[in-house]
């Protein structure tokens, strides 16, 4: 099975933001990135299903030169080969525009199976991995926490709310969208490192691959989140503060 | 100061995933392998198979990375345990690096696959009861009979000594210092664990007896012949403990720095706002920065061939110096809750307390730096 695994880089997670300067994005000089975690899941995910199925599985990557690491962090993990779609700040495009490069870059490979994680870490749209699914005319399922093959497809569990799962059956080629947690994160052992070095990372200009590609909704403005929540403290003998309470949560909250 | 971007992607990778690690395998069990005084031998396996054990050695199953990598992974580990990260420096720099360069084609295919996986655990025997810092004085003999060598003598602080298949145990012979490998089981050889340690707690350390033990010449490491090559391994350890401990200190500095932001005292206000305490934690990034580019150097250096002990030595002494003083600060700064073992400054400290004397004490390096830049040696 040839697998494909859309990565994202993004700003490790334990990090302080600021604004940039322009405010539509955040300051990335002192930045520290990691591989999106949905993302590593699905990496994950494509390396069980290669171990058990045979095949391969080509991590996919689009970004400026900082994702080199976490192509080869996929590479030292187990990944076969790469593609780095190079592409300076990739946080202005939307998922539409993201999505037809990562598709572009897809059909080129022509693959059984296209993972990626369900959303990111940044931006959190849970949009790409659906839309590109859309725009290659292959079905695709969400929010994944299992995968079996199936005859000549796969059955896929999916997390619903309240701790129900649904089981879906998909043919192939398809997208899947994977769930943090569908198995254990494997390490990037010393020998997967060294290994990583002799491994092929195909490099393609994201405008070579599409000249044309406009993004619909461009980021105009970040802000921070401002506090919005407050405490009051009814004072009083509890009689009183039990009165003025009901009176609260009738006109101000109007919850009674 | 931008430190990263002075170590390549690679390096950065091989940083990241020891971190992770530490994180999952060794942080959570720290603490009460620590007040249990046991280590936690269950992770052997694993540090095996992330390539930690001879990382920077080539072939027979090791990694082969650089020693960049290797000191980087020293620092990881240590920020979780000096004890966890001594374990990996016994194995792979004093037991895997002797074999692998002092032994026979034989010894490396038997000894060193096994060592690289956790498979087989090695201990190195050079310290006596009454030769710490003067090795050279040593009454280990080992007398020819026939195609035997017979050894006597008495080993003491010996980490992983009673859990070790294999020891690298020194020996006077035939009027030189020599190297032989002593297996697990040979009769005449015996240990014994050091017990009441209040530092290294989850580190296993003991006596060697050799009372008479026969061995095949061809266990005797066929290179290691003078005190030199025993001192070449304390070198290759020694590199690795100036890494290691740089982690030691970041984990104590980075606890005070975050509890110096959420602790309120006076006026509500974190203490982390107070000039003394910024004071203080201003000392230690700028140490530990210091320690970093020097290790990173000597790091370099060794990579091209060209670290020699003087280098080494000024590395060991003066991160661990460093690293001791960031314990000590931190646990200041955290006042009486630094006391407490749920947080690491403690056991930092006192881990610390060991590593500052042993593989050379800080006094011996001092006077490998001196001799080195008086060409007058003044260890007697």
């Amino acid at each position: 099975m040839k697998i494909v695994v859309a990565l994202k880089q993004v700003i490790a997670r334990d990090s302080v933001l600021r604004l940039s300067a322009d405010a539509r994005w955040v300051d990335e000089t002192d930045a520290a990135y990691e591989i999106n975690e949905a993302d590593a899941y699905a990496l994950e995910a494509g390396l069980q299903l290669k171990e058990k199925q045979g095949g391969e599985v080509i991590a996919l990557c689009a970004g400026p030169g900082r994702v080199s690491k976490a192509i080869r962090e996929a590479l030292a993990k187990g990944a076969d080969r790469a593609i780095h779609i190079a592409l300076d700040q990739p946080e202005q495009l939307d998922s539409l525009a993201t999505a037809r490069l990562l598709v572009e870059a897809v059909r080129q490979e022509g693959p059984d199976l296209v993972l990626t994680g369900l959303q990111s870490d940044d931006v959190g749209a849970g949009q790409t991995g659906v839309v590109a699914a859309e725009l290659l005319g292959w079905p695709h399922v969400t929010l994944v926490v299992g995968i079996e093959p199936a005859g000549g497809g796969l059955r896929v569990r999916r997390e619903l709310e309240g701790g129900w799962f649904q089981y879906v059956e998909t043919p192939l080629p398809a997208v899947l969208t994977i769930q943090s947690g569908i198995a254990r994160l494997r390490y990037a052992t010393l020998m997967g490192i060294k290994r990583a070095r002799s491994k092929e990372v195909r490099r393609i200009d994201a405008r070579e691959l599409l000249p044309q590609n406009e993004t619909a909704a461009p980021i105009v403005r970040l802000r921070e989140a401002e506090k919005t929540k407050q405490t009051q403290i009814l004072e009083g003998p509890p009689a009183e503060a039990a009165a003025k309470l009901v009176e609260k949560l009738k006109f101000e909250a109007r919850v009674l | 100061m931008h430190i990263d971007s002075l170590f390549t992607e690679e390096e950065l990778l091989v940083r990241q995933t020891a971190r992770e690690f530490v994180e999952e395998h060794v942080k959570p069990v720290i603490r009460e392998c620590w007040n249990e005084g046991r280590f936690p031998d269950e992770i052997i396996p694993l540090m095996g198979e992330m390539g930690f054990f001879g990382a920077n050695l080539e072939g027979y199953g090791c990694a082969g990375m650089s020693n960049v990598d290797y000191g980087l992974i020293m620092q990881e580990i240590e920020r979780g345990d000096s004890g966890v990260r001594s374990f990996i420096s016994v194995q792979s720099a004093l037991v895997m690096f002797p074999i692998h360069a002092y032994g026979s084609e034989e010894q490396k295919q038997k000894w060193l696959p096994k060592l690289a996986t956790g498979e087989a655990i090695g201990c190195f025997g050079l310290t006596e009861p009454d030769f710490g810092s003067n090795p050279g004085g040593m009454r280990a003999t080992a007398r020819l009979e026939g195609d035997e060598w017979v050894l006597n003598g008495e080993k003491t602080w010996i980490t992983n000594g009673s859990i070790a298949d294999v020891a690298v145990v020194w020996a006077r012979g035939e009027g030189r210092v020599r190297g032989f490998l002593v297996e697990k089981g040979t009769p005449g050889y015996t240990t014994s664990d050091i017990h009441g340690k209040l530092s290294m707690r989850a580190s296993v350390t003991s006596s060697l007896s050799l009372n008479e033990c026969r061995i095949p010449v061809a266990n005797a490491l066929p290179g290691a012949v003078g005190l030199k090559t025993a001192l070449s391994c304390l070198t290759q350890a020694r590199y690795g403990i100036g890494w290691g401990v740089i982690g030691a200190a970041m984990e104590c500095y980075e606890t005070a720095r975050q509890y110096s932001l959420d602790r309120k005292q006076f006026d509500d206000k974190p203490i982390a706002s107070h000039q003394l305490v910024q004071e203080k934690l201003a000392w230690m990034i700028t140490e530990i920065t210091k320690a970093q580019l020097l290790a990173l150097h000597v790091g370099r250096l060794k990579d091209q061939g060209k670290a020699d002990p003087a280098h080494v030595s000024m590395l060991k002494r003066n991160n661990v110096a460093i690293a001791l003083e960031c314990a000590r600060i931190s646990r200041d700064l955290l006042g009486a809750n630094g006391i407490m073992d749920e947080y690491p400054l403690m056991r930092h400290m006192a881990n610390l307390e060991t590593v500052k004397t042993y593989e050379g004490t800080d006094h011996i390096h001092a006077l490998i730096i001196g001799e080195r830049v008086t060409g007058i040696p003044a260890y007697r």
